[in-house]
């Protein structure tokens, strides 16, 4: 046993911290307002090296692991939960890639990620198919040598910025088994018959993109696969199992923010004659929070640890996803609350946490479909 | 970072819940409504090396660490909280020998309670001192080279069953301090003027010993002081960072063992033509349960390990102890409910757990206490 980060993974803190507060947090509350997507943040942190640590060095990554990559969430998200988003976007579905990928993929989509070229996304969800993934419509068929799909998806994260998408499309309708109908494809987003249509009113996070998108007749050449026919609702269960990692690791960085920020301000308020944080309900508060954030970070880090020595717990993945939204969510409740009137006001960044701490408990697997994992597991039953 | 446990940890598990296992379940019952301690097992318990581990081999233990102490409480309270307490009890006290202890008080006073032979405690509550341990009032007074000491405490493990006690009384009643003005001596139970009633009716754990002692003119030798004098609050501050780590491992086992009975349970009884388990409500539980457990015991077995590396993070051990208390009232109530109407009964060992359980709240710091150490060191002066 050790629970003691590495040397190297401190330095990555220290550096992924020092951006965080001189880069991101600056300017968090004007990309909130105006709900652009900033570009340059983007080549800025990629230029740094932040996008993308568990690329390999072959691809133009730095070859680390999930550990890394969580920490590097969890810093970028204390500072700023919305420019937090729009990092943890950039690379979403990279490590598909990276798991089934081909060769020749990895190494003509991955690189221009990592340097900060362009953004990518994965595109599951659908009207009709949100948890229930397997009940995904958008179809692929093969003419010839391309595949044509047609279909519609929603709250697709980059779907307006992203050069190119990992598409969940259904390939084989006829096959028995619903796990055994759907395959990845990646779509190149200038291709003919593409679509995006940016959505507008999310309730945080507005400086990151999500987009409903819409294949007509959109061609793409079979090389486009990414693992194997059929095989697609499989791989993207061991997609989720990194991706649940990366969201508690976000999950756990808005919370130790939030948390930060109700320490800052109770103890500089003053009530009644003397700071708010010489009240026991106060300090009490603020000891459960702490802990919970302690116990998020632990699951956190032990799912990422098991993805890094090759052996991903889904269970423990599933546990520190939902427990730590879980714990984002209160806390910036909590944290928001502590801040009294100030906090509904966009004077102090807690109302921004607070508004973008929802989406953690719904996204990459809402916590109701974590709790049927890890039950599933104990209990043999589904 | 490495949250594996060591080949060495895991067969320690692995022995004391197969001994657990063997020898707990046909007294359990029996000690609990007789309120009797199964003296031959702690005998047993001492022959097979189960007591003790943390104490040095040059007083008779095996020198292992807290953790390998922690994970033996974990598997004994996972078979029974009120037989497990009893056993591994009988060292409560012998840390702080280990800590500030002469080479001789310890050789003296060690060695027999991992031999099985003899018992320590340590007695500091008081009828009017409990979280408030500065409030202590049973005197110590120095007459030629002897202590006099005189006073009642209560609530005290062992108190019955003890051949020596650590006990925290005044010495220095006009130190300037308050906290300056104990000191831990250590008083063999057969001196005269000492008694102890047993406290009868306990809620649970009761094949563990409580006790009232009392202090009549009880004469001790100067050499039972130990430490310097005016240092006993000190000297248990610095304890309690040790032992309210095997308190939460103590709640993390019982949390343990109360979830797999349900999960029994569960999978057994039907209702509504299926199997409880079969309910989603069911599902939900289980996996909330599990998850919560999963959080306390990273948190002990971190704590535990920074502190067997001679890092005491004392707000770290204070999360690790109210957040495990929680888990294991809640875990417990939860497993009892899902038991209906047989939960209630004594033919399921349920009850007796969900009795055992409220009590890893209250000792060894209330849950409450711990919380003020936790926001003490977040918060720091205000």
């Amino acid at each position: 046993m050790d629970f003691e980060l590495g040397n190297r993974q401190k330095q990555i803190r220290l550096a992924a911290r020092e951006f965080a507060e001189g880069e991101l947090a600056p300017i968090g509350k004007e990309c909130e307002a105006k709900g652009e997507f900033p570009k340059d943040i983007i080549r800025k942190a990629a230029q740094l090296g932040f996008v993308g640590v568990f690329i390999k060095k072959d691809y133009g990554g730095l070859g680390l692991g999930s550990l890394e990559d969580a920490i590097i969430h969890e810093e970028f998200w204390r500072a700023d939960p919305g420019l937090g988003q729009v990092f943890s976007q950039t690379t979403f579905g990279a490590k598909e890639l990276v798991l089934f990928g081909t060769e020749e993929q990895k190494k003509k989509y991955l690189s221009p990620l990592v340097k900060g070229e362009c953004v990518m996304g994965f595109s599951i969800t659908e009207p009709e198919a949100g948890s229930d993934a397997a009940a995904v419509i958008t179809r692929a068929e093969k003419v010839g040598e391309d595949y044509v799909i047609n279909g519609n998806k929603v709250m697709i994260s980059n779907g307006t910025e992203a050069k190119f998408l990992l598409v969940y499309c259904l390939t084989d309708p006829d096959q028995t088994q619903k796990s055994k109908r759907h395959s990845i494809l990646l779509v190149e987003t200038d291709r003919p018959g593409y679509k995006a249509d940016k959505i507008l009113g999310k309730m945080g996070l507005h400086a990151s993109d999500t987009a409903n998108i819409y294949f007509n007749n959109v061609k793409v050449p079979r090389e486009n696969l990414v693992g194997v026919e059929g095989n697609g609702f499989l791989q993207l269960m061991k997609f989720l199992d990194h991706s649940r990692v990366a969201v508690a690791a976000d999950a756990l960085g808005l919370a130790q923010g939030a948390m930060e920020q109700a320490i800052n301000y109770v103890k500089k308020r003053k009530q009644f004659g003397k700071t708010i944080a010489s009240f026991q309900v106060t300090q009490f508060k603020i000891a459960e929070m702490a802990t919970l954030v302690e116990t998020a970070r632990n699951l956190t880090y032990k799912a990422a640890w098991a993805l890094d020595r090759g052996n991903p717990d889904t269970q423990v993945s599933a546990m520190a996803k939902w427990w730590a939204s879980n714990v984002a969510v209160r806390i910036a409740d909590e944290a928001l609350q502590l801040h009294g009137g100030y906090g509904y006001l966009d004077d102090y960044p807690i109302e921004r946490f607070y508004r973008a701490a929802k989406l953690l408990e719904i996204y990459e697997g809402t916590k109701e479909i974590q709790k049927d994992v890890i039950s599933r597991r104990i209990l043999g039953i589904s | 970072m490495d949250f594996d446990l060591s080949d060495e940890q895991k067969d320690i598990i692995k022995a004391a819940r197969e001994f657990a296992e063997k020898e707990f379940p046909n007294l359990a019952q029996e000690c609990d409504h007789e309120e009797k301690s199964p003296r031959s097992l702690w005998e047993k318990a001492c022959k097979l090396g189960f007591v003790g581990v943390f104490i040095p081999e040059a007083y008779g233990g095996q020198g292992l660490g807290f953790l390998e102490h922690c994970l033996i409480n974990e598997e004994f309270w996972r078979v029974d909280p009120g037989i497990a307490h009893f056993i591994l009890a009988g060292t409560f006290g012998s840390e702080i020998i280990l800590l500030f202890g002469t080479e001789e008080q310890k050789k003296k006073w060690v060695p027999p309670l991992v031999k099985g032979q003899a018992i320590t405690g340590a007695a500091i509550t008081e009828p009017d001192a409990g979280s408030d341990v500065s409030s202590v009032r049973t005197a110590a007074a120095l007459e030629g080279n002897e202590y006099v000491m005189n006073g009642t405490k209560t609530f005290i493990t062992g108190g019955t069953l003890a051949d020596y006690l650590l006990v925290l009384c005044v010495t220095e009643p006009h130190a300037q301090s308050r906290h300056d003005r104990f000191s831990v001596i250590m008083v063999e139970t057969d001196r005269k003027g000492f008694e102890a009633t047993k406290l009868k009716h306990k809620l649970g754990l009761r094949a563990s010993d409580t006790a009232e002692i009392s202090f009549s003119d009880v004469r001790v030798p100067k050499e039972n002081l130990i430490g310097p004098p005016g240092r006993g609050f000190q000297q248990f501050m610095v304890f309690f960072d040790h032992t309210r780590l095997h308190v939460a491992a103590e709640a993390v086992g019982l949390a343990q063992g109360a979830m797999e009975q349900a999960i029994q349970h569960v999978r057994k009884r039907q209702q509504f033509g299926k199997l409880l388990a079969s309910f989603q409500v069911t599902q939900f539980k289980i996996a909330e349960m599990a998850t919560r457990i999963e959080a306390g015991r990273n948190l002990y077995q971190k704590a535990a390990w920074l502190l067997d590396h001679g890092r005491v993070e004392s707000h770290l051990i204070s999360m690790a102890k109210w957040y495990t208390g929680e888990t294991a009232v809640k875990v417990a109530e939860e497993a009892l409910q899902l038991h209906g109407g047989y939960g209630f009964i004594g033919d399921y060992n349920i009850e007796r757990f969900y009795r055992d359980s409220k009590i890893v709240e209250i000792y060894e710091g209330t849950k409450e206490i711990e919380k003020t150490i936790i926001a003490r060191e977040l918060l720091g002066k205000y």
